[in-house]
């Protein structure tokens, strides 16, 4: 039997010390490297960006030289064409998602299951030149709706698994419960089942949001961009957004374009880390939702 | 315990094969389960007790490839008759499970009253009045009476299981069934509603499952021993009778085995 002191310092027990420190700090070391550049970045866009912050900048259309101009259009535009794209793919999304979770542990859902993976791979400009074949081309023209419609195409895939994963962590005994009092299967799910996930759906929805936001390819080949007033009719003529915006003000040589375009950077940049803020609240705030 | 009860069947079994796929998980099981009695079904682990259970309201349907052969018997009408729908058989036999599970997104108020949202819509006052009936008759109504808008999911255990029997019991079911329903609680909880099953028997039926037999001894009047041959065998109802009986006297060696204790 072994019965050394448990208190000798062995070589053994000295070289486990140090690999263990050395390890801690290269965890935290990891951690730093990927904290650093989101850090980075935030930092170094409201430098950039906060100066271009002014009344001008949220009420002016952007101009292509000089001082002045701004990106009220954008605004509009990415307000506009993200809320029709998020109205067009939650639907579809949601529903899909349920269908999934509920009804989809046969072939026809690992199908589903399966193209939901593949299109989240889709590069983003095969989405927007999709878009253009098929809405453009057809319609006679770049407009709002184009884009929308490319943006709930990116959306659906992430909105649908996302649902499905949240509704999978509903415990069975939920379910059982409803059909044992005989509320027939669909009930349950729409009555029961969903609202117990609720919170969990809309962080995913808030995500999907957040992530398609942001998206520039797609809208150059349906949106096409404008420095002139967008309609509100999603149908009617080109738009834009403050990603194609910043794009295309960016490449500017006016100095104070530029900058225009850093503000807009800003704005996108506090837009989307909004909504994961949010999206991180909703979820953790609705205590009889943790099961 | 009268010497003959009369007391009348409402459900009765005949011949129950129990399928899932091609494996066989239960083997020519015949009962009657009276009127306003209590009868337990008990048995080592694995024998099919809960399987069994759940056929008497097409739950174990929920289970893809289940399937049953025979009969199953509520007031008459065979059960599994295919013109028969699934919801109203559970709407007239209902069930109550081994670990509590009232809605989390609901009030008590609304975790009582889930199951009647279905039909014809009802009066505040109604409701109000199912509400604390179903409450008084689980024994839960004086712990909750002020806290009716508080979530489901806020009470204790042994509550949790009261608030599951009174949800099961607005329905005004037949039948209730009772799958080891105070298995996951602690004894003072047991108690309350082994007494509350006693309440209830006055006005409805009851089958329960349970692994604990001196509660079988306690509550029921009739009992069924299930059995198991071997492992990959179907599980079997090896004796039926009045508890009495079965626990003093049984007709065969297992049962008398298993309720002195000899294996489990």
């Amino acid at each position: 039997m072994n019965r050394r002191p448990l208190a000798e310092a062995t070589t053994r027990y000295r070289r486990r010390k140090l690999v263990d420190r050395v390890m801690t700090a290269l965890a935290y070391l990891c951690t730093a490297a990927a904290v650093i550049p989101l850090t980075w970045i935030v930092i170094y866009v409201i430098y950039r960006g906060l100066g271009a912050w002014d009344a001008e900048f949220f009420t002016a259309l952007p101009q292509l030289y000089g001082d002045g101009g701004g990106v009220r259009n954008g605004i509009v535009g990415t307000l506009l064409i993200v809320g029709m794209a998020t109205l067009m793919g939650v639907p579809v999304g949601i529903m899909a998602g349920i269908y999934l979770a509920e009804y989809g542990s046969n072939r026809l859902g690992g199908v589903v299951r399966f193209m939901a993976d593949t299109l989240t791979g889709v590069p983003s400009i095969v989405v927007g030149l999709f878009a253009f074949g098929v809405v453009v081309v057809s319609m006679g023209g770049f407009n709002a709706f184009a884009g929308a419609f490319a943006l709930a195409i990116m959306m659906v895939p992430v909105i649908t698994r996302t649902t499905e994963e949240i509704l999978r962590l509903v415990p069975n005994s939920i379910r059982e419960a409803s059909l044992a009092l005989g509320i027939p299967r669909w009930k349950t799910i729409l009555r029961v089942v969903v609202p117990t996930a609720l919170s969990g759906i809309v962080t995913g929805v808030l995500l999907a949001v957040a992530r398609v936001a942001g998206e520039t390819a797609p809208l150059i080949l349906t949106i096409l961009g404008t420095n002139f007033p967008i309609s509100l009719n999603p149908f009617e003529g080109p738009s834009t957004t403050l990603s194609l915006q910043i794009y295309q003000l960016a490449g500017q040589p006016s100095p104070q374009v530029v900058e225009v375009a850093w503000g807009a950077a800003l704005l996108l940049v506090l837009m989307v880390l909004g909504l994961s803020v949010a999206a991180r609240v909703i979820f953790r705030g609705n205590a009889h939702t943790r099961f | 315990m009268k010497k003959s009860d009369d007391a009348p069947a409402v459900m009765t079994v005949e011949h129950l094969n129990m399928y899932y796929g091609s494996f066989m998980a239960l083997k020519d099981v015949s009962m009657v389960i009276r009127k306003n009695r209590i009868t337990a079904l008990i048995g080592p682990s694995g024998c099919g007790k809960s399987t069994f259970i759940r056929s008497l309201n097409r739950m174990h349907e929920i289970v893809p490839g289940a399937r049953v052969e025979g009969r199953v018997t509520l007031d008459g009408e065979d059960i599994y008759a295919p013109e028969v729908d699934p919801v109203r058989v559970r709407r007239r036999v209902g069930m109550v499970f081994q670990k509590p599970n009232p809605f989390p997104t609901m009030s008590i108020y609304d975790n009582v009253i889930a199951g009647l949202k279905l039909g014809r819509k009802r009066k505040k006052s109604e409701l109000d009045e199912i509400v604390e009936r179903t409450l008084r008759q689980a024994a839960l109504w004086d712990e909750v009476k002020n806290k009716l808008s508080e979530s489901g999911t806020s009470l204790s255990g042994g509550q949790q299981q009261r608030l599951c029997i009174a949800r099961t019991l607005a329905l005004e079911p037949e039948v209730i069934l009772m799958d080891e329903p105070a298995s996951a609680l602690d004894p003072v909880s047991t108690q309350k509603i082994e007494d509350a099953m006693l309440e209830l028997k006055e006005q409805y039926t009851v089958v329960i499952v349970t692994h604990n037999m001196q509660q079988a001894a306690r509550v029921s009047d009739y009992t069924g021993f299930f059995f198991i041959e071997d492992m990959g065998q179907p599980g079997q109802l090896w004796e039926f009778g009045e508890t009495e009986k079965i626990f003093s006297n049984p007709d065969r060696k297992e049962t008398e085995d298993y309720v002195t204790g000899r294996f489990g």
